[in-house]
């Protein structure tokens, strides 16, 4: 084993041709390059039996690792009515379907998309959404089936994610009504700022004639820009005055009305320029606010449920004959086929002899349980192994882990109010009281002025700049998080992440890394068995084969494979080379187990020769994250795995931590409503579907993984893995936004007093309200989007 | 002088001809995707040129 672990340290700096990892274990080579594993090698052969070679030449290294890809299976594509809803278009000749792919990354997968036509004539043409990560492609039905398509993206890494609920939703809309918006706005903000020029250059004499048009002009300008690109705050300040509350949409609706009305009356009157500039001004600026807010990362979803995770159709017996059937339409008693890899989609019986299902997605425990024939197996399961045949004893509606899905958690809305709607509830009020105080105060000095005083007050306090000041905050510090690979789901998480007080950890995938095992032998075994026991391994499916089959170094001799016998939740026997071996549990092969993380024994012609253990790694730097955490915040540990690990676990944990073993998705899920009960405002990080009762019960869900465009369990936010390492810095710099929001209210008041004061003293002319409320509006700006940047070069983010 | 007036309505008139060009830009959704468009310009485009050959 010494030697194995010196070559790997030489051989690091070889990197894998396709898709750049390092190849330190396996030497797959084809000419002068170099493959990390068998899957990246097919796909260089597809590619360049294709003369698609091109494919390297504009990235290096564009590929992605075949290491963890699993063959999927696409013949639920052939059921009609899974194949009318995925295509966009379809005739007896063509047809054009939309794909979502999440592996789209970089300029190569763009041009080898495009070329597909070149793998299949049959393809008619391919275009790529590099932002939405969609493959459109038109066919000929006669030559490549939908089913044949998927295939082959798959083939050559590709592979589609397919989800009819995910497909219906418009993605994108909303942003997209901004931008018209915003359109609109600057538009005609350009415009009646350069018509109201010359008033404030004062105009006299003949050129007044022309006073009155461009007045009249404004006022047309500015019709557009209230009723269409400012209707959102109108609706919303309704809105929030039918609930009985004052948010921050009712000060900003009040000011736009009156600033319309006094504006229009003055010009039909002949009395006053009006305010109009200041009027369009208001709404551009806060529409830029809510554009620069609502930066969404549209190609990661956050709500993902179950349905996600399940096939979208399985093999259902009807008249002695399987057919693909569509997993909804599964009924109590159906009889369906399961293969390997396939999940589980309902609560079911088997009717085979056994099989070995993988609950790590439900549980997070990672090694495979044998059931037997007549056992009742939950739904979320995976097969690992041969195909079984299994009797459906619950709609999929009432499983056991849909019916989690059902759980209050997951219905409840958050009540979470924001400090701005605190903040402007009392602003709101006190202007209201300003305006009539000084409008009462007028009507004894000069009731002519009443009216003018009244509704000025309620212009220049129109909180415009208070209204910007945490979008721009919350969205420079999103843009911060986004370049730290922290996706947040909305901006409502920054300032929810300034209130936790306590963190809650997921072991399996979260503390560990769910992509890097490490594979021990402990024993003494021949080198030649090394690779006979490789090539045995490499013909089965089994995770740990898998992994076996990858950690293994091969000495390039070929080995000839003469029997082979895999039996679920035992092991695998066979003879290669003329030697005997079997690999496999230690019951199985009689030996005692002495690991209590999972293991492999190995016996070479009867001889027991010692085992494989498979250990997980805990992240890098995650020590001295916990200990920073530790010191400000109750920590806790969930985990769905066995207790073995609690040991290595409380050597970096603080002594207090609350530690969990064997816990269940509604385990978990009970975990956390305790802890909040008990006053938490509690942070969750997990990573499967096991976890996700929790995520979504916790203050804030995050999910952790691996790729961020990999499945992710509902969440508030996706965190990848290799940047948990500075969740302490988040959590700090989100705590420091909400100070910045608060000394940025500090700021825009002072300039409302200021310009209160003016239109009390009755002396605000449209020139000073047109310049005082850009220039608040762009402080706050300017001074949020400072500090969130200087603050974060303080924690050394990005 | 009045010309000023006629010119003014002219220059707005041409401006909401842009406005509404950007509307229809952004609701066809030529800004959906903003990258692509960019390196696709720059690909060879071998396929046409061997059909070209084996013709001739």
């Amino acid at each position: 084993m010494a030697v194995t672990r010196e070559d790997r340290r030489v051989e690091q700096e070889e990197q894998c041709y396709h898709c750049g990892d390092p190849c330190n274990v396996s030497k797959i080579r084809i000419e002068e390059k170099q493959f990390c594993c068998h899957g990246c090698k097919t796909v260089y052969e597809i590619l360049s039996a294709n003369e698609l070679c091109d494919y390297y030449e504009f990235e290096s290294t564009p590929g992605i690792t075949q290491k963890s890809a699993s063959n999927k299976l696409f013949d639920f594509l052939e059921n009609e009515s899974i194949k009318n809803e995925l295509l966009d278009f379809r005739s007896e000749d063509y047809e054009r379907v939309t794909f979502s792919i999440p592996n789209i990354h970089c300029s190569s997968c763009i041009w080898l998309l495009e070329n597909l036509s070149r793998l299949s004539p049959d393809i008619l043409d391919s275009k790529v959404d590099f932002v939405k990560k969609d493959l459109t492609v038109h066919y000929s039905v006669k030559g490549i089936s939908l089913r044949q398509l998927a295939e082959l993206l798959d083939s050559i890494g590709y592979g589609p994610s397919i989800n009819l609920d995910e497909k219906k939703e418009e993605k994108g809309s909303a942003t997209k009504g901004v931008i018209v918006k915003l359109g609109v706005a600057g538009f005609c903000f350009g415009n009646v700022m350069l018509l109201s020029f010359p008033e404030y250059l004062g105009m006299q004499g003949i050129e007044a004639r022309y006073s009155q048009f461009f007045s009249y002009l404004n006022m047309l300008l500015a019709v557009p820009v209230v009723f269409y690109a400012g209707f959102d705050y109108l609706k919303s300040a309704v809105k929030s005055l039918r609930q009985r509350f004052l948010n921050i949409d009712v000060p900003i609706a009040l000011g736009v009305i009156v600033l319309f009305l006094r504006s229009s009356y003055e010009i039909l009157s002949h009395t006053g320029p009006g305010y109009f500039d200041s009027l369009v001004g208001l709404i551009f600026f806060l529409l830029i606010g809510k554009w620069f807010q609502a930066k969404t990362y549209e190609t990661l979803s956050f709500e993902r449920d179950f349905k996600s995770y399940f096939p979208l159709a399985v093999m259902r017996k009807s008249e002695e004959k399987f057919e693909s059937t569509q997993v909804k339409e599964l009924r109590k008693g159906d009889e369906i086929l399961i293969r390997n890899n396939e999940i589980i989609p309902a609560d079911a019986i088997l009717i085979d002899e056994s099989a070995s299902i993988d609950y790590s997605f439900v549980t997070g425990e990672s090694k495979p349980v044998l059931k037997k024939k007549g056992d009742y197996i939950y739904a979320g399961g995976k097969q690992v192994g041969s195909t079984i045949r299994l009797v459906i004893q619950k709609e999929i509606s009432h499983s056991y882990l849909t019916k989690l899905w059902n759980d209050e958690a997951f219905s409840k809305d958050s009540e979470h109010v924001s400090i701005v709607d605190k903040v402007s509830q009392y602003f709101t009020i006190a202007v209201v009281g300003l305006a009539i105080a000084g409008a009462v105060i007028w009507q004894l000095i000069d009731p002519s002025k009443t009216w003018l005083v009244f509704t000025a007050v309620l212009i220049v306090a129109c909180p415009c700049a208070l209204a910007l000041s945490t979008p721009f905050t919350v969205g420079s510090v999103m843009r911060v998080f986004g370049r730290n690979k922290l996706y947040l789901k909305n901006a409502g998480v920054v300032e929810k992440m300034s209130s936790i007080n306590h963190i809650v950890f997921d072991k399996t995938g979260t503390l560990t890394s769910s992509e890097q095992k490490s594979l021990e032998f402990h024993g003494m075994m021949a080198q030649r068995h090394w690779s006979l026991i490789r090539a045995l391994a490499g013909n089965s499916t089994h995770p740990l084969s898998v992994l076996i089959y990858n950690s293994v170094q091969d000495d390039g001799k070929v080995s000839h494979i003469e029997s082979y016998t895999e039996l679920p939740g035992k092991g695998i026997l066979g003879e290669v080379s003329g030697t005997k071996i079997r690999i496999g549990s230690a019951e199985w092969l009689g030996a005692t187990n002495k690991s209590e993380s999972t293991s492999v024994h190995v016996e070479v012609d009867g001889v027991h020769l010692g085992y494989f253990e498979i250990k997980s790694t805990y992240r890098k730097g995650i020590k001295e994250l916990i200990k920073s955490l530790g010191r400000k915040f109750r920590l806790s540990v969930l985990s769905g795995d066995n207790s073995s690990q609690q040991s290595t676990l409380a050597r970096f944990f603080p002594k207090k931590t609350e530690m969990h073993f064997d816990q269940g998705p509604d385990e978990k899920l009970e975990a956390v409503k305790e802890m909040q009960n008990r006053g938490g405002n509690v942070l969750m990080l997990g990573d499967g579907l096991n976890d996700a009762g929790a995520l979504k019960q916790s203050d804030l869900g995050f999910a952790v993984t691996e790729n961020i465009s990999h499945f992710s369990p509902a969440s508030d936010a996706i965190l990848e893995g290799n940047s948990m390492t500075k969740m302490d810095r988040f959590l700090q710099l989100s705590t420091s936004s909400r100070r910045i929001v608060i000394w940025s209210f500090v700021i825009s008041i002072c300039y409302n007093a200021g310009g209160v004061s003016l239109a009390l003293a009755g002396v605000l002319t449209p020139l000073i309200a047109a310049i005082l409320m850009p220039l608040s509006s762009i402080t706050v700006v300017v001074f949020t989007t400072l500090m969130v940047r200087l603050k974060a070069l303080q924690l050394k983010l990005k | 002088m009045s010309i000023i007036l006629l010119l003014i309505l002219i220059s707005i008139t041409v401006a909401i001809v842009f406005l509404l060009a950007f509307r229809w830009a952004v609701k066809s959704g030529q800004y959906d995707d903003t990258y692509s468009p960019s390196v696709r310009m720059l690909f060879d485009d071998k396929k046409k040129k061997n059909d070209g050959s084996a013709v001739s």
